[in-house]
């Protein structure tokens, strides 16, 4: 069974026809070549598919396409403002938060979102107070980007870069 | 002694040359190559551990609208045979191990491709299968070497009788589970095989080292074969050598009529076919004089391997070195079982081999009454205890000695279950690291100027998440004389002069090698003002310090630990390692190589092990829900410092490798500590809460 929809990635509108059983990553990955989200795991267990989704973070490889028609869809490559890179993207070099690079646009992703997330005062597991706006130390980072694994053990590094990115944010 | 290279660029801390294309998503993994009108496989697998495919049914698979056909072992094409049955896959229909490839549909989806493998259906002739590793076995047997071509056992003295007389001795069992690599980007690769030959687009370690093997089991020369890697996302020693699954996506290939085949490996067969390390049981005698001078070590270590292909794990290997005593003796035993066949995984040999040791020299610290770091300062050899070659330099006394000043050591309470600290133990813990310094012949690289000072370097060798990209770049621009910017590294493609693989962590040693000489060569040819488009290639020099001397890294790992009193979990706040690696040449990718390792030494000895299910023969948490890995949420401090170690004799760089030894000794110096926190002595990894929670009742 097939269905027409249509998809907006990082701005750019594709109109596709997909199997019904085609997953939103398989959708970006195989039909549109769009491989800025990996696929690592196609279980929900990795994060490495991480994209921004209706402005939230999902993993993609959860997600049927057919049930994301007319999606807005940020990948990282998407958070790239006019070749400039997003401030996420040179604290992630700054701080060299990856090595093979695999996860690496899906960490990304997944911290563009966390961020979002605490500033509008979502807690997580550590909150401690939750009447108040959550502070994001490293702890609470750490907590926030555990669904995002990285083989390469660069999470030092990327809770530097986001530490960094956040810290910029509050100020 | 070799002429060290004079730095500029290297020793500078550069922005990975590739950063920008990861950080986007822009760089291009193996199955993301834009290819036309692709064919998607699935392979099939044996749903038995041990036995004979008597028929596959395919009528429903092939009958479904988009399959194109489907491979089995009663249609495949033939492969050149007898030489490595990992590889022969289809060429018979006997099945070794559970999750061995037998087929492969073909369709024109993903999704079709996959349906119509479930349609498959096989039947088989069952035969009674053995997946049991255990010690008292009565059919291991010694191999002829251990990897790569080492000796299999050693003997020097009489370690028994010593032992025996020793004043203070430590004899226990140590275990080590079955893991599993798990780079991130699972194996891929697009196979095409048209009029030009066969290219490959596939996610290794050495495309050189693919090409080698495409080339033999299909029969084909070298110039039919292109191999393209240009990012690999992370390997671990599982794609330094090929796997089966690289021989399936060929065969297909052969089949489409110049279709290009996609074959991206699923998370769950990775538990199958790529590789693993093997589980060790090591026996572990120490014996030393009543001050703490060792006068027998011995490690007697039992691990499996395939029936169908030997790889034997050097696990027994590392303390052949380590320490000074008179008598010394390490075995290897092998048990051959209906398993898939195990390979490299991160510091093999290494890796497990230290920890036993490690742990062990923490239990006879205690049994002299003596600090862990004393206990090894006082046994530091004056020579390699192994080959009795002087080290081109050691330093592991240096590493532990500020290692434990960074750490703060001298705080530490001398006895164990000491410091309960809301409602959780703490302690600290030590392990020595080390790791060999391996080069090997086969690279070369030609240079070329490309005009306005500019030069391109061109070598095939591959960034597994290294940083080897950069660093070449600065170790050209040294060995040319100019700025780091004014070079172009290409790398990654067998049309590029030839390269060894990523592996042993013996890259920089042997493509940096035969890049400074390429240099040199072009250098004295064209002189400093040359023309755009002259070109040199010259091959890796022989670096003839390493017939003299014994060449090693070495490190001190710092590990705290905490360990819940109630519940038993155990959290590891910090990790602190101290390396002596020669000249560090880039220290932004060299920090991430140690706490990559030093990570991944933490999941080790916390998380990882692959539980295979012995009535069936198969990993059961063959997935990364069930497989743990350490996240983000495990992982708190870790710090990585190095010592200024100049080593003129390993390299013109004087760099030792760095991607390997992070990972050893980590799991010893957690194991140590969780040990000096709650006075429960932990030799099984990973380290569990039950272990700690059986000791309260």
């Amino acid at each position: 069974m097939e269905s027409e929809i249509s998809l907006t990635v990082d701005g750019v509108r594709h109109d596709l026809v997909v199997d019904t059983r085609v997953s939103l990553l398989d959708a970006l990955r195989e039909r549109l070549g769009i491989t800025s989200p990996k696929k690592g795991c196609d279980h929900g267990q990795c994060g490495t598919c991480t994209v921004l989704l209706d402005g939230r973070r999902a993993t993609t490889c959860l997600a049927l396409a057919v049930a994301h028609d007319g999606a807005d869809i940020t990948t990282s490559a998407g958070l790239e403002s006019g070749g400039t890179p997003h401030p996420l993207h040179q604290a992630f070099l700054d701080h060299d938060g990856f090595q093979c690079g695999y996860c690496t646009p899906g960490q990304i992703c997944s911290a563009a979102g966390m961020l979002d997330e605490a500033e509008s005062g979502w807690p997580s597991a550590v909150t401690t107070d939750l009447a108040r706006d959550p502070v994001l130390d490293a702890e609470e980072i750490r907590e926030r980007m555990s669904g995002n694994l990285c083989r390469c053990g660069a999470y030092v590094n990327i809770v530097a870069a986001i530490s960094e990115v956040a810290g910029r944010r509050s100020a | 002694m070799t002429n060290l290279l004079s730095p500029s660029a290297m020793g500078t801390d550069r922005v990975r040359v590739d950063g920008a294309a990861k950080v986007t998503g822009r760089a291009r993994y193996a199955c993301e190559h834009p290819v036309p009108h692709p064919v998607y496989l699935h392979p099939l697998q044996a749903t038995i551990a041990r036995g004979t495919v008597r028929e596959l049914h395919t009528d429903d698979a092939t009958a479904l609208p988009g399959v194109l056909t489907v491979l089995t072992p009663f249609n495949a094409p033939p492969l050149e045979t007898g030489t490595d049955a990992e590889l022969e896959i289809l060429q018979s229909p006997e099945v070794a191990f559970r999750g061995q490839l037998i087929g492969a549909v073909l369709a024109e989806t993903p999704e079709i491709a996959r349906q119509a493998a479930g349609l498959v259906r096989a039947r088989y002739d069952r035969e009674p299968h053995d997946v049991t590793l255990s010690a008292d076995r009565d059919d291991l047997y010694a191999p002829e070497v251990v990897n790569p071509s080492l000796p299999t056992d050693t003997h020097d003295g009489d370690p028994d009788a010593a032992f025996a007389a020793a004043q203070r001795a430590v004899e226990a069992t140590y275990t080590t589970p079955m893991l599993h690599n798990n780079p991130m980007e699972p194996h891929a690769t697009i196979a095409i095989w048209d009029s030009d030959g066969l290219t490959l687009y596939d996610s290794t370690q050495g495309v050189h080292a693919m090409r080698e093997v495409v080339t033999s089991v299909f029969g084909l020369e070298p110039d039919q074969v292109r191999v393209l890697a240009p990012y690999v996302g992370g390997g671990f020693g599982s794609k330094g050598t090929p796997h089966a699954n690289l021989v399936l996506a060929v065969l297909a290939a052969k089949r489409t009529a110049g279709r290009p085949v996609k074959f991206a490996v699923t998370r769950q067969q990775m538990f199958s076919f790529v590789g693993y390390r093997t589980p060790t049981i090591q026996r572990v005698r120490l014996g030393a004089d009543a001050d703490g001078r060792l006068v027998s070590i011995s490690n007697d270590v039992v691990e499996q391997t395939a029936r169908i292909k030997e790889f034997a794990e050097q696990t027994g290997v590392p303390a052949r070195s380590m320490y000074a005593a008179p008598n010394r003796r390490t075995t290897h035993r092998l048990a051959a079982l209906d398993v898939p066949v195990p390979s490299w995984m991160r510091a093999p040999g290494e890796c497990p081999g230290m920890f036993a040791p490690e742990v062990a020299m923490d239990e006879l610290a205690e049994a002299c009454g003596l600090d862990p770091i004393e206990l090894r300062v006082r046994n530091e050899p004056e020579t390699d205890p192994d080959s009795g070659l002087p080290f081109s330099s050691r330093n592991l006394v240096a590493c532990l000695r500020e290692g434990a000043r960074r750490f703060g050591w001298d705080r530490r309470p001398r006895l164990p279950r000491s410091t309960l600290d809301g409602g959780w133990w703490v302690g600290t813990g030590v392990a020595s690291s080390s790791y060999p310094v391996h080069s090997a012949p086969g690279s070369s690289a030609t240079v070329r100027a490309t005009g306005g000072g500019r030069y391109e370097v061109l070598i095939g060798a591959v960034d597994i998440g290294t940083g080897a990209w950069t660093v070449l770049t600065q170790i050209a621009a040294d060995a040319l004389a100019v700025p780091a910017e004014r070079v172009d590294v290409r790398i990654g493609d067998t049309d590029l002069p030839e390269a060894t693989v990523a592996g042993g962590s013996s890259g920089t040693t042997n493509w940096g090698s035969a890049i400074v000489e390429a240099a040199r060569e072009f250098r004295q040819k064209f002189g400093a003002d040359p023309h755009p488009g002259d070109e040199l290639t010259a091959g890796m020099p022989e670096l003839p310090g390493h017939e003299r001397f014994a060449m090693r890294a070495f490190g001190a790992q710092f590990a705290e630990v905490r360990v819940n009193a109630d519940t038993g979990e155990v959290r590891v706040p910090r990790l602190l390692g101290v390396f002596a690696a020669g000249r560090i040449l880039n220290p932004r990718t060299a920090r991430s190589q140690f706490i990559g390792g030093m990570t991944m030494g933490l999941s080790m000895a916390l998380h990882e092990e692959s539980v295979v299910d012995e009535r069936f023969g198969f990993v059961v948490n063959h997935d990364l829900a069930e497989y743990h890995i350490a996240s983000c949420a495990d992982v708190a401090s870790v710090q990585a410092h190095w010592l200024d170690e100049h080593d003129p004799h390993v390299n013109p760089m004087g760099s030792k490798g760095i991607g390997e030894i992070g990972i050893v000794g980590t799991a010893a110096a957690v194991a140590n500590a969780a040990y000096h926190a709650t006075g429960v002595r932990v030799r099984d990894l990973p380290i569990k809460a039950d272990e700690f929670l059986e000791e309260a009742r």
